[in-house]
């Protein structure tokens, strides 16, 4: 399978992706480590007359501790995540999710900024995002600007990245003192998208929950934030009885689409059995 | 498209190459360079049959372009063996029974080169984990594991033996 003829750019430096990007509009697709685009462009399902690689820009790379966040620029790739010190000391659920990411030579070239921005509800990054409150910084002609993960993943393949913009960089607030997280995925194999899988960031204080998201993968058009799922553990002890709750309520947000994983009943049950897995190993992992 | 000229290190010799935009890292090794030993399998960037080492990164050419190789450090199977010598990982898939139809193997063979530049020492869960991007067909893993774990005590200096009934005696 070969891609559609295009034209190939490779700029290095951030204003000229973005005077690209202008110029061409929607005939250019930013090309960021490839694993979602170029399976498209071969299967022809996408033909852009123009592709920016992303891989020159060193502005895009490198991890850092800034503010209270662990900002990380948007070309990192999943083994550079999993890889990272920083990473595994202040968000160890970033790393649990990126070992679940696809298989270790994808996750050599996939970047956690093409993995949020691609829009896809099966990639794993968003869930995670949200259940981190992650903020991402897009740039385009007119600026920089940073939007929430809640408000940033309206739709399969549609994002609240503006044509022209591209994102720069993941800000993710260092999870205080009494956090526990976890990822839990069902998936068939190694390398497939999940069948459900739940993001889960739990904060407990004397014994009961303080503060609580979480975020569902591969359940609906988008990677849902479970909002009052979240909000059910709040005041609880995240006993067996809270956790059923909370799933309950995560199930009832799911709309997944049926396929080969499962139909819609079986992939809203496991959506309701990883909320349920993560909400224990988080609580076990609190500290 | 216009055609560009890319220039990279294969197997240790410089190479350049005209393609389009759009072709392939392994239509190039393949068809331009006399480089077969990555295989095509899926094309799907799910089998790990066509894995390179470029920049000291294991990828599936099936889904790199060659235009963003342009500068880069690549080895293949063919720069395994050194005068007539084979590399450990070699010996170990030999030694180990690692292979059955032997398609996989060149795949194999360079993603656990690249696993043991970063760990030198894996476990057996290490080496599962990590080589979960290449796929066997033929038959069970518990070979290819045994294979890479004869070729990481090799590499360490170790002493080394078949674990392999008949070819110990």
């Amino acid at each position: 399978m070969i891609p559609r003829p295009f034209e190939y750019h490779a700029p290095s430096a951030l204003p000229d992706v973005i005077a690209l990007l202008d110029k061409y509009g929607d005939e250019a697709k930013l090309l960021a480590g490839g694993h979602s685009l170029l399976p498209m462009m071969k299967l022809r399902f996408a033909g852009p007359a123009h592709v920016i690689d992303l891989r020159k820009v060193a502005s895009l790379k490198g991890i850092a501790l800034e503010g209270g966040e662990i900002r990380i620029g948007a070309m990192t790739t999943e083994n550079e995540l999993i890889f990272s010190a920083l990473v595994a000391e202040h968000v160890p659920l970033l790393v649990e999710a990126a070992r679940q990411i696809a298989d270790p030579q994808v996750r050599y070239k996939g970047t956690i900024g093409g993995d949020i921005s691609h829009g896809d509800p099966g990639n794993d990054h968003p869930a995670v995002m949200l259940a981190l409150d992650a903020a991402f910084v897009l740039a385009g002609a007119g600026g920089e600007r940073v939007v929430q993960a809640a408000d940033f993943f309206l739709g399969t393949f549609e994002t609240a990245m503006a044509p022209g913009e591209v994102m720069t960089q993941i800000r993710i607030p260092v999870p205080g003192p009494g956090t526990g997280a976890a990822y839990a995925k069902l998936k068939r194999k190694t390398g497939d998208y999940a069948t459900a899988a739940a993001a889960v960031v739990l904060r407990m204080k004397d014994g009961t929950c303080a503060a609580a998201r979480i975020g569902l993968t591969n359940v609906g058009p988008t990677a849902l934030n479970a909002h009052d799922a979240a909000q059910a553990l709040l005041g609880t002890a995240v006993d067996e009885a809270a956790i059923a709750q909370a799933a309950a309520k995560a199930m009832a947000i799911c709309e997944p689409a049926a396929d080969l994983r499962g139909d819609e009943e079986y992939k809203t049950a496991m959506a309701g059995q990883m909320v349920e897995r993560a909400l224990r190993l988080a609580l076990s992992r609190v500290k | 498209m216009a055609k560009t000229v890319v220039s990279f290190t294969l197997n240790g010799s410089p190479v350049d190459v005209l393609v389009e935009p759009r072709e392939l890292l392994i239509h190039t090794l393949r068809e331009k360079l006399a480089t077969t030993g990555p295989h095509i399998g899926c094309d799907t960037s799910h089998c790990g049959a066509c894995t390179v080492d470029l920049d000291g990164l294991s990828v599936k050419a099936c889904t790199v372009l060659t235009v963003q190789c342009d500068g880069a450090e690549m080895l293949t199977i063919e720069g395994f063996a050194k005068a007539g010598a084979l590399h450990p990982l070699q010996e170990g898939f030999s030694q180990e029974h690692g292979l059955q139809c032997g398609f996989c193997t060149p795949g194999m063979i360079t993603r656990a080169y690249r696993l043991l530049q970063e760990n030198p020492s894996p476990t057996e869960a290490d080496i599962r984990f990590w080589m979960a991007g290449n796929l066997c067909r033929c038959t069970g893993y518990q070979n290819i594991v045994k294979s890479i774990q004869y070729a990481a005590a090799k590499m360490r200096g170790e002493t080394v033996a078949t674990s392999h009934p008949v070819l110990a005696e």
